[in-house]
């Protein structure tokens, strides 16, 4: 399996526990995973809400420089960069007007061939839970973990086309797979407040506040993510959200490949466990990895 | 809340240009109020998506423009995946932000997001990668908040999840041409970082604000 892959700038700052975890469990599993070279910016929130053709020419400036290494498929891992490469990507397949513009703007002709993936689409769908099952060393027997899918995986339906709406599933199903519980929640596609971290940080704290009180009241001992932005909400804001609404929550916020990673007998340091702010460890202490 | 609405409002091509460049049809909305129901932010809203809506419907241009409620939208697109009439409420608000900022109409209390976005684009201009550590500190010194956030740096710095110095990439001048050539065909202003008067005065309102606070 040969993917080309479109890291993001989260995972090369804020995020690199995740680009390692990634490319560590990629790695294990014999998945391929080929960066796109000079990669730019998808342009994230802020370019779609300041100029719309910027929002749609940036992502496709990236899947063409996929479709020159020799068309493969897109891999990414940050939901953000995952919708915005998905949304233009449709765009381009069904929009004659903005096709149009948007080859002038990239001086490239492009008609959406390129198919975009999340890594948990690949390792769910693709590689299939039951090879992964063979492939797991160590169970995470007894951990209880909230996985929490955020908004841009699962919205809109009919762009991401990954999983149920209101009830997302994969994340749970590859939970299940490595051996940890997932709890049944109802804040799995809440939004954290995502953009609003610099700029509204009281929203921020408010949104992200809410889902930690939900994932503890049903007994998670960790929260699962697959986007670096919920992760920093709810990892990097911890401290402020127990100091401001006087609680004391002490949930570490994993990337599913992380854990994965750990199933699968890689070592601890390889996956970035210690750049968390929640400090993660104590947590294998009690169940055995 | 009552306003008087003239025939000239209703009348007004505010819904029909909306409806053309957005390709969305407005006009369908029956006003069940799905959207504002599982907004996250309804609770901080001074109108909500529904009422929003209505509005664009009666030709309210002024008021919708003006209102602070399109600065909270986080783009969730939980109402527009739950609409039953199939409008991209999400899109909407992009498009009336937007407008509101090309015509110079977003209240003065909402020119943080605004602000972050011109300042992020810029960034991304300049080093075709997001360079995050340029980004809080601009943003900190235009929006007169120095030291927000000051307190989580040294663990960032020293988990090594921020880095001092910015990552380019080699074909800056690729993506130079992007935002200009997006630019010219979008027609949207793009020179300026923020209209000078809306910083100053965004910063002269906080400084208020605070010798307010210490009497």
């Amino acid at each position: 399996m040969k993917y080309a892959y479109y890291p993001g700038c989260s995972l090369h700052s804020t995020a690199k526990e995740y680009d390692i975890s990634t490319k560590a469990v990629a790695n294990a599993l014999g998945i391929e995973l080929l960066e796109i070279p000079e990669w730019i910016c998808c342009g994230a929130t802020p370019a779609h809400i300041t100029m719309h053709l910027l929002s749609l020419a940036l992502p496709v400036k990236n899947l063409i420089k996929a479709q020159e290494m020799g068309s493969y498929e897109v891999v990414t891992c940050c939901a953000a960069c995952f919708s915005r490469l998905k949304i233009a990507n449709q765009i381009m397949c069904k929009d004659e007007e903005h096709r149009e513009k948007v080859e002038k703007i990239v001086g490239h002709p492009y008609k959406g061939g390129v198919k975009v993936r999340h890594f948990l689409d690949v390792l769910v769908n693709v590689f299939g839970l039951k090879n992964l099952k063979d492939h797991v060393s160590k169970q995470l027997t007894g951990l209880k973990v909230a996985c929490y899918y955020g908004c841009l995986l699962t919205r809109p339906p009919e762009v991401t086309g990954l999983d149920d709406l209101e009830e997302p599933h994969l994340m749970d199903d590859l939970m299940s797979t490595i051996g940890a519980e997932p709890v049944q929640w109802p804040y799995k596609t809440e939004c954290c407040g995502a953009s609003f971290s610099l700029t509204k940080t009281d929203i921020v704290l408010k949104l992200s506040a809410d889902i930690l009180q939900m994932a503890s009241d049903e007994g998670a001992q960790a929260i699962v993510v697959a986007c670096p932005l919920c992760q920093s909400n709810l990892d990097l804001r911890q401290p402020m959200i127990n100091k401001k609404y006087k609680k004391n929550f002490n949930i570490p916020v994993l990337y599913f490949t992380q854990l994965v990673g750990l199933s699968l007998g890689i070592d601890r340091n390889k996956l970035g466990l210690d750049k968390h702010i929640v400090n993660p460890l104590p947590l294998f202490e009690k169940v055995p990895v | 809340m009552k306003w008087f609405i003239s025939h000239e409002t209703i009348k007004s091509p505010f819904l029909k240009t909306l409806e053309r460049d957005c390709a969305e049809k407005i006009s369908h909305c029956y006003q069940c109020g799905k959207c504002s129901a599982g907004c996250p932010i309804s609770y901080k809203m001074d109108y909500l998506p529904n009422q929003i809506i209505r509005m664009v419907q009666l030709g309210m241009e002024e008021q919708v423009l003006s209102s602070k409620m399109i600065w909270f939208c986080t783009s969730c697109l939980t109402c527009t995946s739950r609409c039953p009439r199939e409008i991209d409420i999400a899109e909407i608000m992009d498009y009336l932000r937007r407008r509101a900022y090309r015509k110079q109409m977003t209240p003065l209390a909402e020119t943080e997001v605004p602000l972050f976005n011109k300042i992020f684009l810029r960034n991304i201009e300049s080093n075709g990668r997001l360079y995050e550590f340029g980004l809080i500190g601009m943003f900190n010194l235009l929006s007169g908040e120095l030291f927000k956030d000051v307190s989580l740096a040294p663990r960032m710095f020293l988990k090594r999840k921020i880095g001092l110095l910015p990552h380019r990439v080699n074909n800056l001048s690729e993506v130079k041409e992007i935002f200009r050539k997006s630019g010219k065909l979008g027609k949207a202003k793009r020179d300026r970082l923020l209209h000078p008067k809306l910083i100053f005065l965004n910063l002269s309102r906080k400084l208020i604000e605070r010798i307010e606070n210490l009497k």
